[in-house]
């Protein structure tokens, strides 16, 4: 077997210490660490266990926000009623994500480290440069259907497969880590990076940094939607979502906060959809013109080259019902 | 004593309706239900045995070629690590159904990506795991291995091949004719239960635990892949966590463990990973259909064209049975049917929750749509014009047809609207709704058996056979036809199943496993029955059995007289099978919705009405019917295996990536059981009903989203890609 050392955190600092060596990992829900390793995809010799840490709080900010600590499990999280009432989008996403029994594990600081369930990631007798470097992309000219369309490289073209950071990059959510040396806050629009030429690096975490927490801004109101579309209508992950915050005032779009999940290595967010749709009248050509902002960039690897279409007509969809319900 | 019967004639008394205990056909829960929900019924896996190493294989990492060399030295200093066993005689695939002997041999010889090549053993199951994935081994890989069946060399399956009038003539001739071709992806059996099995040896005697369908070929095959005599093998298969068919023959843990522990001499077990049952177990092969109908203006078939392409690895001789029910569903005389096999290096193809039919009958069942539209024919009058006296090619009479009662039946109960078709007529919000309808068939199989069944002087009874229940309720109904015919409550009816110590019977497959053991145990009781009617002084025909005792009150202990009454049941169909085209027939009605944006299908009513000859437990046939609608929807709308196209390794291979319907995919489900006795089909009167359910499902949720949202799409699954591909926006 591979043996490996089991610690239960005291403490953030001895966390952070614990997790700093680059054999070392953390685990809190395990939903996904566990299976990882037993596929040997991931291997730590160290495991430093956070759920003694206390972070399990869901409690109101001074500004008028919400904090969600990170051991907060997802349908703790879900079934908040401040989350239920004033984040209706995130609600959404997290029970638009996995299942009852894991989202009664997974917490919220391990729901945004979830790794790709791309294919060939989690083969180890497969190429692939995020597990590792240098071995090759499997899933380019592979099974790719549900691979990325926006910001791939040539080196990987996963997805980031989870639901609730698509609803917290609308959210416009701050992430807040702990680390050996400082504290920081990172929006979570910059948590999670695009593949480049290291795709095995998929958020900003340094080693020894550990999330404490993520902060929602004071709520905005509007018309709030998280749309998956998926093979199956539950447990399968999205083929295109997307998360909208949208208001309406006197026939116009004031608010367009919109985020993607499925079509990248990161939820996406694009500030210019934003622009085009603030100040505008909902009409087929808006969201058409919108879909154009999106995907400009799009491209396509053969299997997923449907992705492109469906984004737009997703898009189209969830405007369209966003306008209808804030009319 | 044993008791044979050879079944020539239909057997038409239905004696089974004359008895008086009144328990057959009432939907009395699975007796062994409480165990398995409380976790109390052991699984192969879960014997407790002691001083158990434990065993997991290695799997091959190229396509085709040879292991050339296994370090075992890499592992065996390994923590824990017992044995690396790369004997010659590890299996390699699992066997087909029924094979009764040992499938391919000979682990160094690579065949397809995943394949075994070696058990690597240790104290641990960890131990094993982690030693087995750094396993050392070279390979000579022969490359431009064929993975593609549609470039791959191919073999006609002449026994299939009919020729009958000219069909070409009769496509020119048609007033409406249909050619099309439909794909089907592979499905994989996603049975619950991985495949496991704990062998142990004492001195020359090996017991092996494992997850089976059919022990009574199992031991063969086992017993020919060892090398060893039947006679000092015991298989036990009490509990199955589902099987559909993908437990039918032995596979690759069962021998591993058994040389396993035969080298360490102490018990292994050997448990698939859920990747590993994806991979080295059976698929179901992708298929190529192209179908040819023609009709005269009225819609009455005159040609009639099915052919199919299939694929399997080199030197199986399965072949998807596609045209199963094509040879006798519908009529006309111009018949051309024909299968192909294409060879290539993917895992062995082979039976997957009703092999032919589940994958023929959704592209015969949309071409009949197809035909329909054509046509202007509603398309359930179109399927009763077209019932066939008898079958169109061999000419043999039906032993009972319930098509048409089917239909009708499952119209009506569905409120199926026969007026004009047109597809986009009925909208809500994004959604597009429609309506759609196909036939069910499914053939009948029925296979020898023998099961013994004890009478006991305190009025209660035990049935004893090598029989398994998959989680189909076998238990449930063998307690059940022996307390009809006993006049015994089903609870005081003690059934002992997969154990081959007790009479064989033919296990579960095919959906054969009720009619052919319940024959044997309906045998076995008759002989009781006149063994009893002889003390009692009255003709067997005439003896009332209820609670235990005649009707003039007699006690069954007191015509015992204090001993056991034993009787071993041997049923065999004998020309019954080759007098009659015997099948399972049914309808299938839905009612789906289709999101014009996304493409997204969503199935929100579905019914199906089916005539499987005698009803042996409502419950447990219902059930069996639910479970085929909800397969159907897999095949219809998510299930598909996917292969790599450079090196042909399957690449969705567990249970979050192979989508098979989840519960919010599965809508309320209706069934409709339109009882009758089918007299040729087995002295019940009883036909399967395991794979019914499942066969041209698809084809009605692709005809209801053609209705729907005017997508006529070819290819299952009908995910939304392939929805969106051919919508107008």
């Amino acid at each position: 077997m591979r043996p490996f050392e089991f610690t239960r955190a005291p403490s953030l600092k001895e966390a952070g210490s614990l997790t700093a060596a680059s054999d070392s990992m953390a685990i809190a829900g395990g939903t996904n660490l566990l299976d990882l390793m037993k596929l040997q995809v991931e291997t730590p010799s160290r495991l430093a266990d956070l759920n003694r840490l206390g972070f399990a709080q869901i409690e109101d900010t001074d500004d008028g926000g919400l904090l969600l600590g990170a051991l907060a499990t997802n349908t703790e999280t879900a079934v908040h009623p401040r989350v239920r009432r004033d984040y209706p989008v995130l609600a959404r996403a997290i029970l638009a994500g996995a299942t009852q029994q894991l989202r009664n594990k997974a917490t919220n600081g391990g729901n945004l480290c979830q790794r790709t369930r791309c294919f060939y990631f989690t083969n180890i007798d497969q190429p692939c440069n995020k597990r590792e470097p240098g071995s090759g992309c499997g899933a380019i000219d592979g099974i790719a259907k549900l691979h990325a369309i926006l910001g791939t490289s040539d080196q990987c073209i996963a997805t980031y497969p989870g639901d609730m950071a698509v609803a917290l990059s609308a959210l416009d959510a701050t992430v807040l880590v702990s680390g050996p040396g400082t504290d920081r806050s990172v929006p979570l629009r910059e948590f999670h990076v695009l593949p480049g030429d290291t795709p095995w690096v998929e958020n900003v975490l340094e080693r020894g940094e550990i999330i404490t927490g993520i902060t929602l801004p004071p709520p905005v109101g509007g018309t709030q939607l998280y749309r998956k579309v998926r093979e199956r209508s539950s447990y399968a992950f999205a083929l295109v979502s997307i998360a909208a915050i949208v208001e309406i005032a006197d026939g116009k779009f004031t608010r367009a906060d919109l985020a993607f999940g499925g079509l990248a290595h990161k939820p996406w967010h694009d500030p210019h959809l934003a622009d085009a749709l603030v100040g505008q009248a909902p009409s087929r050509e808006l969201f058409d013109t919108a879909a154009d902002i999106l995907l400009e960039d799009a491209r396509g690897y053969g299997e997923n080259d449907f992705k492109i279409p469906l984004a737009r007509r997703t898009l189209h969809a969830v405007l369209q019902q966003a306008a209808e319900d804030a009319a | 004593m044993k008791v044979h019967f050879k079944q020539d004639e239909p057997d038409n008394a239905n004696r089974l309706d004359g008895m008086k205990q009144d328990v057959l056909g009432k939907p009395v829960s699975r007796v062994e239900g409480l165990a398995k929900v409380t976790g109390t019924a052991p699984y192969a896996a879960e014997y407790p045995v002691a001083n158990c190493a434990e065993g997991v294989l290695v799997t091959s990492t190229i396509a085709r070629g040879d292991a050339t060399h296994i370090d075992k030295d890499s592992v065996l200093s390994m923590p824990g690590v017992l044995a690396v066993i790369d004997d010659e005689r590890l299996t390699t695939r699992a066997a087909q159904g029924t094979a009764n002997e040992a499938p391919k041999q000979g682990p160094r010889q690579v065949c397809y990506w995943g394949q075994p090549i070696a058990l690597v053993v240790a104290e641990s199951f960890e131990q094993a795991r982690d030693a087995a994935k750094h396993l050392g081994v070279e390979y000579r890989e022969e490359g431009g291995a064929p993975l593609d069946p549609a470039s791959a060399e191919t073999e006609e399956q002449e026994d299939e091949t009919v020729r009958q009038g000219d069909l070409a003539q009769a496509m020119r001739d048609a007033a409406h004719s249909v050619d099309v071709t439909y794909t089907t992806k592979g499905h994989a059996s996603a049975a619950m239960e991985p495949h496991a099995a704990i062998a142990e040896w004492e001195g020359d005697r090996l017991t092996v635990h494992a997850s089976l369908q059919m022990l009574n070929y199992n031991i063969s095959e086992l017993a020919d892949a060892l090398g060893v005599e039947e006679e000092n093998i015991r298989l036990v298969s009490r509990f199955v966590g589902g099987g559909f068919g993908s437990k039918l023959g032995i596979s690759e843990e069962v021998v591993a463990a058994a040389l396993a522990a035969r080298e360490l001499g102490r018990p292994v077990r050997v448990v698939l990973s859920r990747q590993q049952v994806f991979q080295c177990i059976m698929r179901r092969s992708e298929t190529t259909q192209r179908l040819r109908l023609a009709a005269t203006s009225d819609g009455t078939l005159t040609g009639f064209g099915h052919e199919a392409l299939v694929s399997n690895l080199p030197g199986e001789e399965f072949a998807e049975p596609v045209l199963q029910s094509s040879h006798f569903l519908y009529g006309g005389e111009n018949r051309e049917l024909m299968l192909m096999v294409a060879r290539i290096h993917r895992m062995t193809a082979g039976s997957v929750r009703a092999p032919g039919e589940a994958a023929g009958m959704p592209a015969l069942e949309a071409a009949m749509d197809v035909l329909a539209e054509k046509a202007g024919i509603d398309p359930v009058e179109l399927r009763l014009r077209n019932i066939p006296e008898k079958n169109p090619e061999e000419g043999l009479p039906f032993s009972s047809h319930t098509l048409a009662q089917c239909l009708k039946q499952g119209a009506d109960a569905f409120g199926w609207d026969s007026g004009p078709r047109r597809p986009r007529q009925r909208r809500e919000g994004e959604w597009w709704i429609g309506t759609g309808m196909a036939s069910a068939a499914r053939v009948h199989n029925i296979a020898e058996a023998r099961a013994r069944v004890t009478l006991r002087p305190d009025g209660t009874a035990l049935v004893e056979t090598d029989m398994t229940d998959i989680g189909t309720g076998t238990y449930t109904i063998l307690a059940q036809i022996a307390g009809e015919m006993l006049g015994l409550p089903p609870k005081t009816v003690m059934v002992d199943l997969g154990d081959t110590a007790h009479p064989r019977g033919p296990g579960s497959g095919g959906s054969w496993g009720a009619p052919s053991i319940g024959s044997a145990v309906y045998v076995a009781c008759k002989a009781i029955r006149e063994e009893l009617a002889a003390k009692a002084g009255v003709a067997e025909d005439r003896l009332e059995l209820k609670k235990g005792a005649t009707s003039d009150g007699q006690e069954i202990g007191d015509l015992l007289g204090g001993k056991d009454l034993v009787r071993e049941g041997h049923y065999e169909p004998g020309d019954i099978e080759d007098d009659y085209t015997a099948s399972g027939f049914g309808a299938f009605f839905a009612e789906v919705r289709v999101n014009a944006y996304t493409g997204e299908t969503r199935v929100d009513r579905m019914l199906g009405a089916f005539g499987f000859g005698r009803v042996l437990n409502a419950k447990t046939a219902r059930s069996q019917c639910l479970g085929g609608i909800t397969w159907s929807i897999g095949v219809a709308l998510t299930e598909a295996l996917e292969f790599d196209p450079r090196d042909g390794h399957l690449v969705n291979c567990d249970l979050a990536e192979y989508h098979v319907p989840v519960h919010r995919d599965v809508p309320d489900l209706e069934v409709a059981m339109v009882e009758e006795r089918d007299g040729a089909a087995s002295p019940i009167q009883a036909k399967g009903i395991g794979e019914l359910g499942m066969c041209g499902g698809a084809a009605a949720i692709a005809n209801a989203i053609y209705n729907a949202c005017g997508a006529r799409l070819f290819d299952y699954p009908m995910t939304p890609d392939r929805v969106l591909s051919v919508t107008a926006d």
